[in-house]
């Protein structure tokens, strides 16, 4: 197999505060290949946006990478010096953020904005920039890119925004796409072109993506695969379809069963009682085992460590076969 | 875009003719002019004459016209104590009061901007804690105390710097500078200074919090994960972004500092415009300070309309909104 774009292992994030230190990301680790869209999902606070922000070296203090190493084709990124981690930003990683009304700043034009980037990172003339800066619009779908670029951003709607946002993230050809929640703020009409979009976007190029999003059903139809975290640690990751028709862990079979669907008779939609913990109390042994149906003694004492099952990877004790054995 | 300044231009003007109805009714209120003028043994026929021929007999109404009519045309009438025309008189004086109100302005916006800046990228460091004592002191402390106290410390003490005038001054045409001699620059530092320092707070305490607001946007976090140079996004992102309140503060506190230069001109005995009201003030010149309240309105206004166009340029979004309120 050929090396992976995007290899985390045991990644911990940590954000010290005066009441202690806090746990954001524990001991996370997955790969993304070469034109491969893996989803991140998993509900508000899971430490999806942290992963995102962590992989592109964005953690601001009191923040910080505490363990673990990110390696980008190889490289090791996770300690690299900011000069040097500032040039791997924006020309190896794209990020794409979540609200389009606020990324771009709104006192310059949307071209002087792509041009600044392209500019910063290849080595082109200001002429040169400024028509791969229309071709980039062209390509992420802008109409009349060579009269929109000279456009400040409160010209454009929201759909257009994000354009310019992933034109801007995709500018110096990048490696890898971080897009987090790029759908959220959106329409939903305007939420399925923006994801074909960055779904052609990666096969056209070959770039990874990683999409951090709450939506199953975006990631449905646009991943490769999915990891679902819960409480800032992998609960199952595995390729789409296996996710979704065949959830292993609990929590991810309760996210599978909180879809609404239109063919089903009229079922009540499954809910996962309670919430998820606060940082600052995980419980002890599998954090999820204070909502969970199928918890037993030892997920209240032990951590569950990642178990293969065929293509998926899942960190729950049913799926341990020592500890199956003592429950049974 | 035309429209917008037009209607700021007559609002201006609306607020022009305000202020000319308060400095005409300074003369009503401070007694009866002709008095002022002549003599304890004048008779009352020489009197009558003198009020006909200056067409104080005529109504009220003409009379404001009149005064309206010549204040457009900056005819303020004859000073009492110089019979010299007050426009003259003003006009002389204009140059020292704006060469020191423009040199305050100038260091207030340098270093409040540099220090606001610093004190905002570098907020922990020793040099921001001084700057924000100095700020404190700048803003506590009044103008003129500051005054004196510089003058005790450069001029009596060190004798560096001249305790008062402007020095040698240049003529060019009508206008009078202090900039093109040595001894006029050194006229000019503690002044200015002096002048300064309270707007030079208040801009650095305003750079400062708007650029740590400015710094928290997602814009920012968004030019840093374009992998944007930390000088591009300091400088070109979060500074553009801080002067837009900035311009509209440091423009309308420019007509405050011309104001505030009475206080200043005082100490440092600067013949400027403020010199010469708080003199006509102790004599009772009326014409002189209708004029010169005239002149800091006209100032105050044109500097406001000016801030109005300059935000337009700083701030692309104002230009659709003001093009689509008409």
């Amino acid at each position: 197999m050929t090396e992976p774009v995007l290899s985390v292992r045991n990644l911990q994030v940590e954000f010290v505060s005066r009441r202690g230190t806090l746990r954001a990301i524990d001991d996370v680790s997955f790969d993304i290949a070469k034109g491969e869209v893996l989803g991140v999902v998993g509900e508000s606070g899971a430490g999806k946006s942290v992963t995102g922000l962590a992989v592109i070296g964005l953690i601001d203090p009191p923040g910080r990478i505490s363990g673990g190493e990110i390696r980008l084709s190889g490289l090791r990124i996770d300690n690299l010096p900011p000069e040097e981690l500032r040039r791997v930003r924006g020309k190896r990683i794209g990020m794409i953020f979540q609200d389009p009304l606020t990324s771009l700043n709104p006192l310059y034009r949307v071209g002087d904005q792509i041009v600044e980037t392209i500019r910063t990172h290849l080595n082109l003339s200001d002429t040169a920039a400024r028509r791969r800066a229309i071709d980039l619009l062209a390509e992420v779908g802008i109409p009349a890119p060579d009269k929109r670029i000279d456009g400040y951003p409160h010209e454009f709607s929201g759909g257009m925004r994000q354009r310019v946002v992933i034109a801007l993230a995709i500018c110096a050809e990048p490696e890898l796409i971080i897009a987090d929640e790029p759908t959220t703020a959106l329409d939903v009409s305007v939420q399925a072109q923006i994801i074909s979009l960055i779904k052609r976007l990666g096969r056209d190029h070959g770039t990874a993506v990683m999409l951090v999003t709450h939506d199953m059903g975006v990631i449905a139809e646009t991943s490769d695969r999915v990891a679902v975290m819960y409480a800032g640690r992998v609960a199952e990751i595995g390729p789409v379809q296996d996710v979704v028709k065949n959830p292993l862990h609990p929590y991810a079979r309760g996210l599978m069963g909180a879809i609404p669907t239109l063919a089903g008779e009229d079922k009540r939609l499954v809910q996962i009682p309670g919430s998820m913990p606060r940082l600052s109390a995980i419980p002890r042994g599998c954090s999820f085992n204070p909502r969970c149906e199928s918890a037993f003694d030892r997920c209240r004492v032990d951590r569950p460590e990642p178990q293969t099952r065929g293509a998926q990877s899942v960190a729950c004790h049913l799926y341990d076969s020592a500890s199956a054995e003592s429950a049974a | 875009m035309l429209a917008f300044t037009l209607r700021r231009a007559i609002q201006a003007i609306g607020v022009m003719i305000a202020v000319g109805i308060i400095s005409f009714s300074m003369f009503r209120f401070a007694g009866d002019p002709v008095n002022q003028m002549v003599g304890m043994d004048t008779s009352g026929t020489e009197r009558a004459a003198i009020r006909k021929s200056l067409g104080l007999d005529d109504p009220v109404i003409v009379q404001f016209g009149r005064y309206v009519g010549n204040a457009a045309q900056f005819k303020f009438g004859v000073s009492y104590q110089f019979r010299l025309p007050v426009t003259n008189l003003l006009m002389e004086r204009m140059p020292a009061t704006l060469e020191l109100a423009i040199c305050a302005t100038i260091f207030a916006m340098v270093s409040g901007i540099l220090m606001g800046v610093y004190s905002a990228l570098r907020r922990d460091s020793w040099l921001a804690h001084v700057f924000q004592a100095v700020s404190l002191i700048g803003i506590s402390l009044p103008t003129f105390l500051i005054g004196i106290l510089m003058i005790y410390l450069f001029s009596v003490t060190l004798g560096w710097l001249p305790s008062f005038g402007r020095g040698d001054v240049v003529h060019i045409g009508w206008w009078t500078t202090g900039l093109l001699t040595l001894s006029g620059l050194k006229a000019l530092i503690m002044p200015s200074i002096t002048l300064g320092l309270f707007q030079m707070t208040l801009i650095m305490r305003l750079v400062r919090a708007e650029m740590l607001e400015v710094m928290r946007t997602d814009y920012i976090r968004f030019a840093r994960a374009r992998g944007l140079t930390t000088r591009a996004i300091h400088f070109g992102h979060a500074l553009r972004n801080t002067l837009v309140p900035v311009i509209t503060v440091a423009g309308l506190q420019f007509g405050s500092v011309i104001a505030f230069a009475i206080i200043t001109e005082t100490v440092f005995q600067w013949p400027g415009m403020g010199l010469l009201f708080v003199q006509a003030v102790q004599n009772v010149d009326i014409p002189i300070m209708a004029a010169y309240l005239m002149m800091v309105s006209l100032i105050f206004v044109t500097i406001n309309l000016v801030v109005d166009i300059l935000y337009t340029i700083v701030d692309p979004r104002l230009r659709s909104t003001v093009s689509r309120a008409h």
